[in-house]
């Protein structure tokens, strides 16, 4: 954001605001001319409607002057990655197929944030459908890496990140099916949490692997994660995969932990197969860095064992791309979305899907429709949910010794644009992050560091048992306190 | 590793998915090399194991049968390619000799 918002978390905004030294329109004008001078350069937004956040902006000040503010972040910007749906605005996901399509809803993330002042502000790049690791698979074009615009923003949520780090919106959603929010936090240098599966309503994030995704905050700090997901979890009749709970009170374990800045009595173990792989030198150091931190803070290491990582990429590749090609059937131009007649209605089907779906998209389509086919299923399908519960297995046991895990979000900081051309190999850049959308836990990607050799951010994982989003952000803040 | 042998038509034909033929050398590779990768699952037992569907600690969930107005037809409807009358999606005819609307 431009000169008196520059750099400002979402609890300071707010706190601008309380002390009336700046109004809810005067951030927004700021996010707008950010949005249009320097995104020129990231490409993090797809689009923004700038009368729609003015009224929203200028409502909400009217609201704070009569005493009447829905919450102390009223009037705040949050920015919305492009498949989860606003009230009115197009919701394409990054594919032509959806080019133009308007949702008439809002997603129940969405209306929790609008329900606290919350202005959801434009429609942030990704990969298509979230099939991706690098924002290379937007149908609109690359969204590139602020802090080195020859590297990529990471991926899915790759626009989210980028905006987040480029100062053009102090907080946004995105969603992670295995890793979307927490890589590209961590090659951008911002905060990404996964929260655990069924915490935050999935209606109106248009699904990608059904029984993975999960929608959460990327942010300044951790702070910032914990307002965002206390705002938009908690249950939904809408989504029956939603937990019926209350919604979370997470920022005020941060605010703790941030204020406390110790990690007394708390027990990190560091799986010995993360480190088994090859790592780059700067992930490495900052991996030792972070561990003498957690000693100075009071925290112990221990080394402990999830003996099926090796499999997690595998499994995932299965799953995912099997629930997507179920999911992504519904995709098919009757209703909504571009229509490309063809000589009947299945042919029309075939020539529609053909032409909207993007490389990445049909590549998964096909996979997953292969692994179910007929013949294939007992093989591919059912032998990775099996893995899965050995995998989730292998997290309970771990968490016997431990009340977190720690580990790197990827084996090496943001790369350079096709660097990663062939897709077995962008898939495998995921073996940190997958896992636990396997498992449905929480975890929450820091910044820790900068890499020596390419200047770029580097990240670590926090991960959590089910529903222990407390006990994450209260270590995280507390970390991220300290290392400044 | 065996490579794996994948017809790429005919899945691209379960999938509802146009594919021009001169791709699918390129496709079939790229999906036999993923394929091959996740075969490595084979040297896993799982003998005993259930499978995970679903990770939340969630069993059926129950609510009323009740019907209720989303109020959403007509900004639905305008994201439809064609319609008919201004309330009907326009789709081709689906059996031969019907009506094309």
């Amino acid at each position: 954001m431009a000169d008196t918002l520059d750099r400002k978390t979402v609890h300071e905004l707010a706190a601008g605001l309380a002390e009336k030294r700046w109004s809810s329109v005067e951030i927004v004008k700021d996010c707008l001319d950010a949005v249009r001078t320097r995104d020129k350069e990231i490409h993090a937004f797809l689009k923004f409607d700038a009368d729609d956040a003015l009224r929203e902006a200028a409502l909400s000040d009217e609201r704070r002057a009569a005493g009447k503010a829905l919450s102390a972040y009223d009037g705040i910007p949050v920015g919305i990655k492009d498949n989860i749906a606003v009230r009115n605005a197009t919701v394409s996901c990054a594919s032509k197929l959806l080019e133009n399509v308007v949702s008439p809803y809002d997603a129940t993330a969405v209306a929790k944030l609008r329900a606290k002042g919350f202005i959801p502000f434009g429609r942030l790049n990704m990969d298509e459908f979230a099939m991706g690791s690098s924002c290379e698979n937007s149908a609109f074009g690359r969204t590139m890496n602020p802090r080195d615009t020859s590297r990529v923003p990471g991926g899915s949520s790759g626009g989210s990140a980028a905006a987040v780090a480029a100062d053009l919106v102090p907080a946004a959603l995105g969603s992670d099916t295995g890793g979307s929010i927490r890589q590209p936090a961590a090659f951008c240098g911002v905060v990404g949490l996964k929260p655990t599966y069924g915490r935050v309503s999935r209606f109106g994030l248009v699904a990608f692997a059904s029984s993975l995704d999960q929608i959460g905050p990327l942010a300044k700090d951790v702070i910032d994660a914990g307002i965002i997901l206390d705002t938009v979890s908690g249950k939904d009749e809408k989504d029956s995969t939603c937990l019926p709970l209350d919604p979370s009170s997470s920022s005020a374990a941060a605010m703790e932990g941030a204020e406390r800045r110790t990690l007394d009595g708390l027990v990190f173990g560091m799986p010995k197969e993360y480190f088994s792989g090859p790592l780059a030198p700067g992930v490495a150091k900052i991996m030792e860095q972070t561990v003498a931190q957690i000693r100075n803070m009071g925290g112990k290491i221990v080394d402990v064992s999830l003996p099926h990582t090796k499999y997690a990429v595998a499994v995932y590749y299965i799953i995912a791309t099997a629930e997507a090609s179920a999911n992504l059937a519904r995709f098919d131009a009757v209703r909504y979305g571009r229509r490309i007649d063809g000589a009947d209605l299945v042919d029309t089907y075939f020539k529609s899907r053909g032409a909207g779906f993007g490389p990445e998209v049909i590549r998964r389509i096909l996979l997953g429709t292969y692994v179910l086919s007929s013949g294939y299923y007992d093989a591919y399908y059912l032998k990775a949910q099996k893995v899965r519960t050995l995998i989730r297995r292998d997290f309970a046991e771990a968490y016997k010794q431990c009340d977190l895990l720690l580990t790197p979000v990827t084996p090496a900081p943001a790369f350079k644009f096709g660097e990663k051309s062939d897709p077995l190999q962008m898939y495998l850049s995921d073996i940190f992050t997958i896992a636990l959308n396997l498992s449905g836990q929480c975890g929450i990607s820091v910044p820790a560091g900068t890499d020596e050799a390419t200047g770029m951010p580097v990240g670590v994982q926090f991960l959590a048992p089910e529903l222990e989003e407390n006990r994450l952000l209260r270590a995280a803040a507390a970390f991220e306190a300290v290392r400044g | 590793m065996a490579k794996a042998d994948i017809d790429v038509k005919y899945v691209a034909e379960l999938a509802r998915l146009e594919l021009p033929p001169e791709r699918f050398a390129a496709v079939e590779r790229d999906l036999a090399s993923i394929v091959d990768y996740i075969a490595e699952l084979n040297e896993v037992d799982v003998t005993g194991v259930e499978p995970t569907a679903h990770a939340a600690a969630l069993s059926n969930v129950w609510r009323e049968d009740a019907a209720a107005d989303s109020g959403l037809r007509d900004a639905m409807l305008k994201n439809a390619p064609a319609l008919v009358n201004g309330c009907l999606v326009k789709v081709a005819k689906v059996l031969p000799g019907e009506e094309s609307n």
